[in-house]
């Protein structure tokens, strides 16, 4: 497939704005600044583009949600948080290749009608942020943002605003309350952010690789976009492999392409040819899989048909000599540690099961600690404030369904089966 | 005590927000710079350049992990993610060779006040496994030799 997102990845100097112009960078914003917004807003429902940053919802059409109101200011958000374990595919394009991500979100911004963006990036990415914050600069020398953009009567300033180290605020009203400097704990919806978002205003909120696609869609157009990969959820996907594979990295494939191939044939497989155990296919909210899953095409549709989820891409992958029951207590840990302490059955639940989890993987475990496990994740699921709480649960559950067996080895002779 | 020159950049954070507030983040972020830490006395003052309570600077400066707020780390902040790409390769042991190396135990600062080891969740660098971050800077793809050399060579 030709790469769309990672096409400037490798190239000297990848980051400056003049590689991106030599590469045909800015075009698509030439366009789009002579098609009227509502048409631009059709084009993206057309593309069927979901969004990358989890939750998969329809671009287009929450880009359609923000009122037309020329009187009402708005805001495009650019979500940039990337804190789902497993994950960096935006770190990736932020740090190689900025200006896709700005003129995606110059472009996005005219379609809404914002005349302010935000980019929210994590407080560890400092060498990124600086990447951004010239970036932007050599983008307001060049004209594409500013006063006027290209002799237009559209004007946008876009502001780099960094977080602190938190996972929840990568949750978009968590997100927004951080902005705002406030602690980031998740809002009531609705009122959802396209109506009521950044300081009471009508807001869009998308991810770093959602927004980099928007240059290509707008130049090549919806049709060009809409037959890459899956039919029901198409368009290039950045997959971040880890964990036993023998070349992890960044890989931009289309949608659906299976597992199996992502690990065998682009990641080289498993590490000293062991075997494959279990792998994780979309971050660690995302329940895990086993070997006879590998031939899932790596999409929304065909990953929730098995019970997990696409979510942000991060496919981690375990081989024969992981213990399942410690991979398992590592990202309840992660929970627990990132828990906002907004609702009860999340703020008191995960730490909860990551003791449980803690003893069992240490040797100090009592009987009934498994079942103990399953009657939590019931308690907690589906009660909780935010999907935080769910996708700890959703991670566990995935461990015990297909796993349950080490688990209960644990319990009963306080040792591991795969150590033993 | 925030220096002038600090307020003054302070004050260019306030200026990319419709409200006063939303450069907590940065002011705090920026107060730490130079110590490595938050003190009461900054986030007091961080409260007055803002214009808000300096109970609502508080919250800020304990909710977000980044902020040391009456925490203080040695020179060398080190920080070694442990999430589960980085487990899968070998933390846990990267770890321990730096507790050995330095003679603390987790959460420790060397008497010397130079080295301060914590652990991290992931830091988005996951395809380069397993890696810790030192003050600002990533260090990727950790073997037990790679870390005993960029250990040596800060001083
Ligand atoms: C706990 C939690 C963490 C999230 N973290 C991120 C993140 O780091 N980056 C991101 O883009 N979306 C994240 N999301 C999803 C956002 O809430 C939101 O759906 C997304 O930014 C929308 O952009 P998209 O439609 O382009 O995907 C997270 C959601 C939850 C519940
Ligand atoms: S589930 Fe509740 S406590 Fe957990 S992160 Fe969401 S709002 Fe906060
Ligand atoms: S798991 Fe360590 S950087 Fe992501």
């Amino acid at each position: 497939m030709e790469k769309i997102l990672l096409k400037n990845v490798g190239k000297p100097d990848s980051h400056r704005i003049d590689t991106y112009l030599a590469g045909g960078g800015y075009k698509a914003l030439e366009k789009a600044l002579t098609i009227k917004p509502e048409m631009l807003i059709q084009m993206v429902k057309d593309s069927s583009i979901k969004g990358r940053g989890g939750a998969g919802f329809p671009a287009g059409l929450k880009w359609s949600f923000i009122p037309k109101d020329p009187g009402l200011s708005k805001y495009l958000c650019c979500n940039a948080d990337e804190g789902e374990p497993g994950t960096y595919k935006d770190r990736g394009i932020i740090e190689n290749d900025p200006h896709l991500l700005i003129e995606g979100m110059i472009i996005t911004s005219y379609a809404i009608g914002a005349k302010n963006a935000y980019i929210y990036i994590r407080g560890e990415f400092v060498f990124g942020r600086l990447r951004l914050e010239e970036a932007i600069k050599e983008a307001y020398e060049k004209g594409y943002l500013g006063r006027n953009i290209l002799g237009t009567d559209f004007s946008l300033d876009i502001y780099v605003h960094a977080g602190a180290g938190a996972y929840i605020c990568g949750e978009e009203t968590a997100l927004l309350e951080s902005l705002e400097g406030f602690r980031g704990q998740p809002r009531r919806k609705p009122p959802f952010p396209a109506l009521s978002g950044l300081y009471g205003k009508p807001t869009v909120i998308n991810n770093v690789e959602t927004l980099s696609c928007i240059p290509a869609i707008v130049e090549k157009g919806p049709d060009w976009f809409a037959k890459i990969g899956s039919e029901k959820s198409p368009g290039p996907k950045i997959f971040c492999v880890s964990g036993h594979v023998k070349n992890p990295g960044l890989y931009e494939l289309p949608l659906g392409t299976p597992l199996r191939e992502i690990i065998y044939t682009h990641c080289g497989g498993i590490r000293d040819d062991k075997k494959l155990k279990a792998v994780i296919p979309g971050g660690v909210s995302a329940p895990m899989l086993s070997e006879a899953d590998l031939d899932t095409p790596m999409d929304f549709e065909n990953l929730a048909a098995k019970g997990s989820m696409l979510g942000s891409g991060a496919v981690v992958v375990m081989d024969e000599t992981t213990c399942i029951v410690k991979a398992a207590y590592i990202i309840m840990r992660f929970f627990s540690h990132e828990s906002c302490g907004k609702c009860t059955p999340c703020r008191c639940g995960t730490p909860w099961l990551t003791q449980i989890l803690k003893k069992l993987e240490d040797g100090e475990s009592r009987p009934g600690d498994v079942k103990e496990l399953e009657r939590l994740c019931t308690n907690i699921f589906g009660r909780t404030f935010c999907p935080l709480g769910d996708g700890a649960v959703m991670s566990l559950r995935g461990a015990l369904k297909h796993f349950r067996d080490e688990f209960v080895y644990h319990e009963e002779n306080k040792k591991c089966m795969v150590a033993s | 005590m925030l220096s002038e020159d600090l307020k003054k950049e302070i004050e260019a954070e306030v200026k990319k927000y419709p409200t006063r507030r939303s450069a907590v983040m940065a002011a705090l972020t920026m107060a730490q710079l130079d110590k490595g830490r938050v003190t009461a006395e900054d986030m007091r003052e961080v409260a007055d350049l803002l214009g808000i309570n300096p109970v609502d600077v508080h919250e800020i400066g304990t909710f977000y992990t980044m902020y040391n707020v009456e925490r203080p780390v040695g020179k060398y902040h080190i920080q070694v993610c442990w999430n589960i790409s980085c487990s899968l390769l070998g933390a846990e042991h990267l770890i321990e060779h730096i507790e050995k190396l330095l003679g603390i135990k987790l959460g420790e600062t060397t008497p010397d006040k130079k080295f301060t080891l914590t652990t991290v969740e992931c830091l988005g660098s996951c395809g380069t496994a397993p890696m810790m971050q030192i003050n600002d800077d990533y260090y990727e793809n950790l073997t037990g030799e790679r870390v005993e050399e960029i250990l040596k060579g800060l001083d």
